[in-house]
């Protein structure tokens, strides 16, 4: 260091030492920034050749035509779409309703060893492999009716969905002042009233917010439905029937011997690509309303 | 009650001011200011902890209805928690607990099969930071408190939201922009909001832990103002670490500090004008003049 001549600031000593830090800060920065870049490469070049292989074969008789017999080139994938949308829809219906209970229940009555055991396990159900799952229900609902339906896939569906939203809930809720519900504390509401009438609205848009990304998860899952929808290359509506399902159709076109069944699977998965593009959009104008609410 | 927000509201009194010198238009009940004051809440022997550490000790001290009474005394003193104590709000920390009573009208709110949410509703309360419901119109905030109560006839909903915004000095500010969110309003306008939700389910006591600390000085005044009116009606009780708003508002004065322990303690309550130019104390004159806290 410097010794007692302090007629400059900037001795010979320390400038070097300055240049030093400069250099050591120059090049992490830029480590870590080619890091993140290459974090999001795969996102890039995935969006990329999806588009390139798929826009070909999108048409609108892809999306309004059910799948011609094996061979035949053309058709399209209606039913498939119909049926990711109808399972996706019953999954959301069934367990939705269960995480966000089960959010409530670890933000609000959860702070005790009942809630810290039930947290690890909703954490553990979150890591589940989902072909595991899919196998699950399938011994459980499959098995024994011995038949494979479309309840069973939503059933798969929302048992992934399940501990996803309920630990977003939990967060959503855990972030809503300590004040507010003091004010409806202070007002003699009890403790489920203000859970229902302050704490669940305000973290609402957090908790649509967690039920759209989940959404976009359980959408694109074909492990699950192998055992429990099968797949239907018919239209179907009936719940109590094998139905199609987009990531199931691709599976099924992807390693198929026939070309035209390659460029649909490609097709749908830039259907399955737009779709969570444009959940992602949702989420974040969600995201953004609830900042300025905030302010 | 002057319109409020008109410079001749403001300037009444200077902000140094000591005296409380607002009289209250009927000071009490019977109109006779020489009749002994009824106690509202007795607060009687009360002890409270945070888990294991004490935070008040054994206070004992007798609210009068209708009078606004002051506690003030340096940070951590435990004048919030003993404030929390007296509608049960402070079971409500995490870890928090009580010992002892507080009687009001007779009845122990700490008895045995006494509903907290029954209690809360007669002992309301304002806090330090404004907290409206932040999902909630004004209209709708200041409801909040009646929804709980199960009220649901609209005409009475609506004339209750009138009165209390019109008691809260707020309904000339907003009786048109009733729909819009309670916390569109000003920091003053909100705690003002929320004295309107706290009197809407027309509670007996209306406690109020530091309600100007997040305040500038003219909503400040607004709101001092607003807690003489309201001792009409109602019994205030007042947190403040401000000595000249409890010496502007208040008709008695707590004095608390925190001793050797770090507990809480009682130390003088007496008529505000005697504990601000007599007191009897060597601690409260120290801190009432200044030399600590």
């Amino acid at each position: 260091m410097t010794t007692a001549s302090t007629e400059s600031l900037f001795t010979p000593a320390t400038e070097s030492l300055f240049r030093r830090r400069r250099t050591t800060d120059r090049v992490m920065t830029i480590i870590m920034l080619s890091a993140a870049v290459l974090a999001v490469t795969p996102l890039v070049l995935i969006v990329f050749h999806v588009l390139t292989h798929g826009i070909g074969a999108l048409s609108l008789s892809l999306l309004t035509e059910d799948p011609n017999p094996a061979g035949r080139p053309g058709g399209g994938v209606r039913n498939s779409i119909v049926g990711s949308a109808i399972m996706v829809g019953m999954a959301t219906a069934i367990g939705a309703p269960i995480a966000i209970a089960c959010g409530v229940f670890l933000s609000e009555y959860g702070q005790n060893r009942l809630g810290t055991v039930l947290r690890f396990l909703v954490d553990v159900l979150a890591g589940m492999p989902s072909i595991t799952i899919g196998l699950f229900i399938y011994s459980l609902v499959v098995l024994p009716n011995k038949k494979f339906t479309a309840i069973a896939g939503a059933m798969a569906l929302a048992v992934i969905l399940i501990p996803v939203v309920a630990r977003i809930t939990e967060e959503m809720l855990l972030l809503v002042p300590r004040s507010l519900r003091e004010a409806a504390f202070a007002l003699g509401a009890p403790r489920w009233r203000t859970v229902m009438t302050v704490v669940l609205p305000t973290a609402l848009p957090g908790i649509v917010t967690g039920l759209m990304l989940a959404l976009s998860r359980i959408a694109g899952e074909a492990a699950p439905l192998l055992f429990t929808s099968l797949g239907n290359q018919f239209f179907s509506t009936d719940p109590f029937s094998a139905i199609d399902a987009l990531p199931t159709r691709i599976y099924f076109y992807a390693s198929g011997p026939f070309d035209y069944w390659h460029e649909q699977a490609w097709a749908m998965s830039l259907l399955l690509v737009g779709f969570i593009l444009v959940v992602s959009l949702i989420v974040r104008a969600l995201a953004g309303t609830k900042v300025t609410v905030r302010q | 009650m002057n319109e409020p927000g008109s410079p001749a509201a403001i300037g009444e009194r200077s902000p140094m001011d000591l005296r409380p010198t607002q009289t209250m238009a009927t000071p009490n009940a019977n109109g006779d200011d020489k009749a002994p004051k009824r106690i509202a809440l007795r607060v009687d022997h009360i002890s409270a902890w945070y888990g294991n550490k004490l935070a008040v000790s054994d206070i004992t001290l007798d609210v009068d209805a209708h009078s606004v009474t002051a506690l003030i005394g340096p940070s951590g003193c435990g004048k919030s928690t003993l404030l929390r104590c007296m509608n049960r709000m402070h079971e409500v920390t995490p870890r928090g607990r009580v010992e002892g009573k507080v009687i009001l009208e007779g009845e122990d709110i700490y008895g045995a099969g006494t509903d907290p949410t029954r209690v809360r509703q007669r002992i309301g309360m304002v806090f330090q930071k404004p907290n409206p419901f932040p999902t909630m119109s004004i209209e709708e905030n200041v409801a909040a408190g009646l929804r709980f109560m199960s009220i649901t006839s609209k005409s009475e909903i609506a004339d209750r939201v009138e009165n209390s915004l019109k008691a809260a000095a707020l309904w000339d500010e907003v009786k048109n922009d009733l729909k819009k969110p309670g916390i569109a309003l000003s920091g003053g306008q909100q705690q003002r909001l929320c004295i309107a939700r706290a009197i809407a389910v027309e509670p007996e006591v209306v406690l109020m832990d530091e309600p100007c600390s997040a305040l500038d000085p003219l909503a400040t005044l607004k709101v001092e103002d607003l807690m003489r009116t309201l001792a009409v009606k109602y019994t205030i009780v007042i947190v403040t670490h401000n000595m000249q708003q409890a010496a502007r508002v208040s008709d008695r004065t707590a004095f608390m500090l925190a001793g050797e322990g770090g507990f809480g303690q009682l130390i003088e309550y007496r008529p505000t004008d005697e504990i601000f130019t007599n007191p009897s104390d060597k601690r409260t004159e120290d801190y009432i003049t200044g030399r600590f806290g």
